[in-house]
């Protein structure tokens, strides 16, 4: 069963033109798998490995080797906070655990209504601007309690007034909303 | 000093293509490809005494110079993975200033006859790789870039590729293989990549700091890249300082100045309240040092840390402050490493977790008498062993922590717990 739109087939067409070789195409359009569903199913891995040539069992081996990639649903926004040494002597543990109480749930676990999923993750080379996290791929730095909550509330309004919409549509719009800082 | 590399901290917009062209951009380009040959492009660079600002700090003219006359097609490739804990340098010079890595790209890329480069970006800088297409498109629209560049008949495409996290792919072999679409393994060497590199094809890999400095080089010379630095370390050095510091950030210094001057002077000290206990100079992978006066004055260069025991690497200086348990940073590292190491070999599969889980539990109070040999043990079955150098870099901190802060590690395991518990919570 097909499930990239016409739009993200377009965007692969692209991508594959840029390479002399097909399979180099592989990580970005994953991405981009990733970006229309919000994680990369064993449908869109088919869908990938039938456009690029491949077999369905390639793309999964390496679709599971990147982090970046969910091969597993998550939530319409996720929250990966940084861990490592340069964070945590700026209070990237004290996030952590503030975003977890607030939110109810453990690293690694999504929030009932599928809107948040919390990991705990490596260097971003965001490291003066600790503590910091990435959501749904966009940086915000120097976080504060005060700073998760508003991002949270954010997410929530968008989640109210776009209840037809698609996660994609949610994501995306709340990026755009709450603008990322370089 | 005028900065070479970070004018976009003094002129403002310097990311818009007009205002790069104002101030010579693309002018070095123009020269190469109408007044010069390859050859003599790679001399000048190799005069400069340039070297590989992405860790190794191999001398890039010599590195472009194996590149094989005749076999065709040819590429380049930017390393702009950054993931190594402390650094976040390459960044900002992509951010700030994307077409000075362009200029360096296109002129790279003539010297070693490619027309065809890419510039593999971490995942996570996804608003950089927008940054970078954008540039890539303005750049094509003027002229810059592309077909018959200047009328000289040279053609020059280049192709943002963004990963999708993973440590190791800052190597430059797992760095190809992940480019071709695949895992992001090592690759057995030799044969090098100048040899067969991407699609088995001579490749050069450099850093985006690397690449950054070559435009300025060929406009200005290599005398007057050699104005800068010192004998063996010429040129500046983009320094990232991350930790309780006044003004973190980058900082770019004419090498030869000392570690006191970015941290006193550029990074306004430590913040109240906090002592340095010991600095990481070159990033994770870097042996860390104790805040002793002498390692203050240290000479930011190659050789200045190579003679205090360390490495100067991608200049990513890490501040651990007093009041932070020797044996939580290492932790920290030694996770880092575990979670990061691909898997393709058993020295630093197996040894990586094994080093994590032995400093969690001296960290937590259970350590045993055994525990210390036990963690240099591992080391010396990592160190030398494991197919790249990922697994060494494994190694350095924990070699390093437990020589210079001994003491700490005897009392986690004396007392059964951790001196610094009542401080900031854990490491989870
Ligand atoms: C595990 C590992 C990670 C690395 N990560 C990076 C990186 O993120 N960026 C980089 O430029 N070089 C990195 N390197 C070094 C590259 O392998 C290579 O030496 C460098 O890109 C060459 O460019 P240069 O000569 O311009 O420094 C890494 C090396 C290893 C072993
Ligand atoms: S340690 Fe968190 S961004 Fe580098």
């Amino acid at each position: 069963m097909a499930v990239l739109s016409v739009d993200a087939l377009e965007r692969i067409d692209t991508i594959v033109q840029k390479y002399p070789v097909k399979r180099s195409a592989l990580l970005p359009v994953l991405h981009v798998a990733q970006n229309e569903l919000g994680w990369v199913s064993r449908e869109a891995m088919e869908e990938v490995a039938d456009l690029l040539e491949l077999d369905p069992d390639q793309v999964e081996e390496v679709a599971s080797f990147y982090t970046m990639y969910y091969t597993d649903p998550v939530g319409t926004y996720v929250l990966e906070v940084c861990k490592t040494a340069p964070c945590s002597f700026m209070g990237a543990h004290e996030i952590i655990d503030y975003i977890s109480e607030t939110l109810g749930i453990q690293p690694g676990e999504t929030t009932a209504d599928g809107m948040f999923t919390l990991f705990r993750v490596e260097c971003l080379a965001a490291c003066h601007r600790a503590p910091m996290m990435q959501v749904n791929h966009r940086y915000y730095q120097d976080l504060t309690p005060e700073k998760v909550d508003a991002l949270i509330t954010a997410a929530q309004q968008l989640q109210l007034q776009t209840a037809a919409g698609s996660g994609f549509q949610i994501r995306k719009s709340w990026s755009e909303e709450v603008k990322t800082e370089g | 000093m005028e900065p070479i590399l970070f004018k976009h901290t003094e002129i403002p917009d310097l990311d818009r293509l007009e205002v790069y062209v104002d101030h010579h951009g693309y002018a070095a380009f123009r020269r190469a490809i109408t007044e010069l040959q390859p050859q003599e492009v790679t001399q000048i660079v190799s005069d400069s005494g340039l070297a590989g600002r992405g860790g190794a700090g191999f001398p890039t003219g010599r590195k472009w110079s194996f590149i094989p006359k005749s076999v065709l097609p040819t590429y380049l490739v930017v390393n702009a993975d950054e993931s190594e804990p402390g650094a976040f340098k390459d960044r900002e010079l992509m951010e700030r200033n994307p077409h000075q890595l362009l200029e360096g790209v296109a002129i790279a890329a003539f010297a070693i006859g490619c027309q065809k480069a890419f510039i593999y970006i971490r995942g996570e800088f996804l608003y950089i790789g927008e940054i970078l297409d954008a540039a890539v498109a303005e750049a094509y629209a003027a002229g810059y870039l592309g077909q018959n560049v200047f009328g000289s008949g040279y053609n020059i495409e280049i192709v943002v590729h963004r990963g999708a996290g993973a440590y190791i792919c800052g190597e430059e072999s797992a760095l190809l293989d992940s480019l071709e679409g695949y895992r992001g393994f090592p690759r057995l060497r030799p044969p090098f990549p100048a040899i067969k590199g991407l699609y088995g094809q001579p490749t050069v890999i450099n850093n985006v700091e690397t690449i950054a400095n070559v435009p300025h080089i060929v406009r200005n010379g290599a005398d007057w890249y050699r104005s800068y630095g010192t004998d063996q370390s010429p040129g500046t050095k983009v320094c990232s300082i991350s930790g309780p510091v006044n003004r973190p950030g980058n900082y770019e210094m004419n090498m030869g100045t000392t570690f006191r001057e970015l941290l006193e002077d550029r990074a306004g000290g430590m913040r109240e309240g906090k002592k340095l206990k010991a600095y990481i100079p070159g990033g994770a992978s870097a042996p860390m040092l104790p805040g002793t006066e002498a390692n203050i004055d240290i000479s930011l260069s190659y050789e200045g840390y190579r003679e205090a025991g360390s490495s100067f690497g991608s200049a990513s200086f890490i501040i651990i402050p007093d009041d932070v348990c020797i044996l939580r940073a290492q932790l920290s590292l030694s996770e880092f490493f575990a979670h990061e190491s691909c898997g393709k070999c058993i020295p630093c599969r197996e040894g990586t977790p094994w080093l994590a889980k032995t400093v969690r539990r001296i960290e937590s109070g259970q350590g045993r008498e055994e525990d210390l040999p036990l963690l240099l043990d591992i080391c010396d079955n990592i160190l030398g062993r494991s197919f790249c150098a990922l697994g060494d870099f494994s190694t350095s901190n924990i070699v390093a922590s437990v020589k210079y802060f001994y003491d700490e590690y005897e009392e986690h395991i004396r007392s059964q717990a951790c001196p610094y518990a009542h401080q900031a919570r854990a490491v989870a």
